[in-house]
């Protein structure tokens, strides 16, 4: 397993479940270490599906949704599925107004994330 | 950098704090001020979703001003000032770059645009505000904020 710095990832079935450290994910280094990391579960781990758990995060930069978008299509590009849950209603909000709540797939728990994909 | 700070009662006898402050030009810099802000933020009474809201914005706008206005020259400075009473957040960003036109920065909600990874910051600083606007040069933001009653 790789050893990571901004995100904890456990495994369930095929899908793996990505847990962020920062609670705030704004600073620019963390910012591109945390690309590289959730980047590397697509091109290096080759995991297909994955499930991010924003539990712990409090708030997020337009910088952290660049990321996360560019996730998503290498995720899509790989045949693989993306799902994001425990977010937060103010980050709810910030993905809202940017309209990426139609581009991610948002659900509300671990629980509902893990049915959806069956 | 320089910075100045006051803390006073208004005639209506409200507390009000005001800070201005400048900042390097580094990625990182909106720190200098943000901590102190929401605070201050907090100290005033404002919800913790209208505390997040502004943190967004002031950040977005911070990094705007650092990355695209000054583009991390070590020379220059971005310029913050910020009012903050119980009612009304001000915060106003100059930067010593060419400005930008905010009517061309395009509208990453549209449907060709959606997953483009940037260009989402200014979007959310004007949801999040009550009032926007820009000098005609565009290197200076003016944001406000005012409580919903």
């Amino acid at each position: 397993m790789a050893q990571y710095r901004r995100i904890g990832v456990t495994q369930n079935n095929d899908v793996a479940i990505v847990s962020f450290n920062d609670k705030k994910i704004l600073d620019e280094a963390s910012i591109q270490e945390l690309g590289a990391e959730l980047f590397g579960l697509v091109e290096q781990q080759s995991m297909g599906d994955i499930l991010l758990n924003f539990t712990n995060v409090e708030f997020l930069s337009s910088a952290a949704l660049g990321k996360l978008i560019t996730l998503d299509r290498k995720v899509k590009a790989s045949k693989g599925r993306m799902k994001m849950c425990n977010i937060r209603p103010e980050i709810f909000e910030v993905f809202q107004i940017t309209k990426l709540n139609k581009v991610f797939d948002i659900r509300k728990d671990e629980t509902e994330a893990m049915t959806a994909f069956g | 950098m320089t910075e100045s700070s006051s803390h006073h009662d208004s005639s209506s006898g409200q507390a009000e704090w005001q800070k201005s402050i400048d900042l390097p030009s580094e990625r990182g810099a909106s720190r200098l001020i943000m901590e102190e802000l929401l605070d201050r933020l907090g100290e005033h009474g404002w919800a913790s979703a209208d505390i997040f809201s502004i943190h967004l914005a002031a950040e977005e706008a911070i990094v705007n001003a650092i990355v695209h206005g000054n583009k991390l020259s070590a020379d220059k400075k971005v310029h913050v000032e910020c009012f903050v009473s119980p009612t009304t957040v001000r915060i106003e960003i100059t930067d010593e770059g060419d400005g930008f036109k905010p009517d061309e920065v395009p509208d990453c909600t549209q449907d060709d645009r959606l997953e483009v990874p940037n260009g989402r910051g200014v979007m959310l600083i004007h949801n999040f505000m009550t009032r926007v606007e820009y000098n005609e040069k565009g290197n200076r933001v003016l944001m406000e904020k005012v409580r919903d009653t």
